[in-house]
């Protein structure tokens, strides 16, 4: 079934009676050539590109709960490709294109919408890192523009701009950054792979990895045995219980993010918008609801909820950068857990195991990953090497010192990201 | 979250910094893999784990805080001083 505007036209005039279902619920198969453990963003995309652009259609997508339900339905939904160091760079690079091409690629609303980031800045300190961090994203072929005060005031005339403690200094816009709808893009990917052959199989918990003579055989499940020659872990914040059924040991911590939105409002904040001396960033969303979070709890969990001190913390950046939003009523709240990586990015590898593969690490920032991700892991499974966007995602650089991709400089330590 | 300080009773969570998970810490010629084990290969427990808190707004007592990452239940809290439990 293709989406068109004809189509919407058809079905508005006959009841909306000729919808049908995204993708089928199907029987599993003994075996594939292919199987993805996790029916998140990331393993959803790379089904669907090991089908597009590999031609691997016998694969199984085995996810423990349904299609959307985990992180990829929990994010606030931040599309962007403002990162400074090799590694991080071309890889988000890869991945905004790969979105600015995704809608017409999947025939599927996503509901990307390019309306801008901006990162302000409060320091002449803070002002030449924003400047050195947008001549990194020139340099890779993406855009940024360097706001000056006047420039900050003229697209955000809302802000607390004097305040006394964190006066705004001015912002690094990048006009092409912005949000997509989570939900769709779970959905729009899980249509495309299922349209391609692969099997959704939702409700299925993988519990065992098969391992015979350094090789992977197949997977274990709550729904039986699958046999498969290559097998890829996208499990985000359960990687390492994952993994740990191949007999590895992560450099991986799982941690709560939270999340919070109030009640609906009409239109005020245009952009995405984060503050330079806190952390908080927001962006609203079409149905008119805030959007917004800030850094992680801190310390180990697998609760999906947060405590107070976070909440509190995000608030107060908050009402100190944009005062007007005191009155919005929070309505809901929840945490995701996160896998994080000593060093804040991510690992896109192979394995100990032939035919194991291992995508994890995205800490708090996967959404935006998502369509890179899938293209470059679905490269990886079907060559055995990895795509020229994600060379730097290496298992091995926190054993090795090299290639460590510390974007935010603070140190390559498991509480310091 | 609260967290029985031994020293100075239950008190907030904020009152605490926390390093991470509690491991016993390699002797310096232990060699690589036992060193890349304690920096930063972690279990990474759904369920009961042991960390390094250190009280920063109170007495300033480094604690091993025995904790339910599923539940956020603080199960134990001992002294560093004396040991991982």
């Amino acid at each position: 079934m293709r989406f068109s505007g004809w189509r919407v036209l058809k079905e508005g005039l006959t009841g909306n009676t000729g919808w049908t279902p995204h993708w089928r619920d199907p029987e599993p198969k003994p075996g594939y050539d292919a199987i993805i453990i996790g029916g998140g963003g990331h393993g959803l995309s790379t089904a669907y590109y090991l089908a597009r652009e590999h031609g691997i259609t016998n694969v199984a997508v085995l996810e423990k709960g349904y299609i959307g339900g985990g992180n990829v339905g929990r994010n606030t939904t931040i599309v962007r490709a403002n990162y400074v160091l090799p590694g991080n760079s071309e890889f988000y690079s890869h991945s905004l294109k790969l979105w600015e091409g995704l809608e017409q690629d999947l025939n599927y609303n996503v509901m990307h919408s390019q309306r801008g980031l901006i990162n302000l800045f409060h320091s002449d300190g803070q002002r030449d890192a924003a400047a050195r961090r947008g001549n990194a994203m020139i340099n890779q072929g993406d855009d940024a523009i360097l706001l000056d005060r006047a420039g900050v005031r003229r697209l955000l005339p809302y802000l607390d701009h004097d305040n006394a403690r964190f006066p705004v200094y001015g912002g690094l816009y990048h006009k092409r950054g912005g949000t997509a709808r989570h939900d769709a893009v779970a959905w729009g990917y899980a249509r495309g792979a299922d349209a391609r052959g692969v099997d959704l199989i939702q409700n299925c918990e993988v519990t065992g990895i098969d391992i015979a003579g350094g090789r992977v055989t197949g997977v274990q499940t709550t729904r039986g045995p699958f046999r498969a020659k290559k097998v890829g872990i996208v499990v985000a914040g359960r990687s390492s219980q994952v993994a740990a059924m191949a007999g590895m040991r992560l450099p991986v911590e799982s941690q709560v993010l939270q999340a919070f939105v109030p009640e609906g409002l009409k239109p005020v904040i245009d952009h995405v918008v984060t503050f330079g001396m806190g952390h908080f960033y927001i962006s609203q969303s079409d149905k008119g609801g805030l959007v917004f979070g800030g850094d992680i709890d801190m310390y180990a969990s697998y609760a999906a909820r947060g405590n107070l001190p976070t909440a509190e913390h995000v608030m107060e950046a908050g009402l100190t950068l944009m005062p007007m939003i005191g009155k919005a009523r929070v309505l809901r709240s929840w945490g995701g857990i996160v896998d994080m990586t000593p060093d804040g990015s991510p690992i896109i590898d192979r394995t100990g195991t032939e035919g194991l593969y291992l995508n994890c690490g995205w800490n708090y920032g996967g959404f935006k990953a998502v369509p890179a991700s899938g293209h470059c892991f679905a490269h990886l499974m079907a060559t055995d090497r990895p795509h020229g966007a994600a060379t730097g995602f290496r298992l091995d650089r926190f054993r090795t010192g090299q290639g460590i991709i510390d974007e935010e400089g603070t140190g390559a330590q498991h509480n310091l990201h | 979250m609260r967290i029985a300080c031994p020293l100075c009773g239950d008190r907030d969570r904020r009152e605490f910094y926390i390093q991470g998970a509690a491991l016993a810490r390699p002797a310096p010629e232990a060699g690589e893999d036992a060193w890349q084990d304690y920096v930063y290969l972690r279990d990474n427990p759904a369920g009961e784990t042991r960390e390094l808190w250190y009280h920063e707004a109170g007495c300033g007592a480094w604690l091993v805080v025995t904790r339910d990452t599923v539940s956020h239940e603080v199960r134990a809290v001992t002294l560093a001083e004396r040991g991982l439990p």
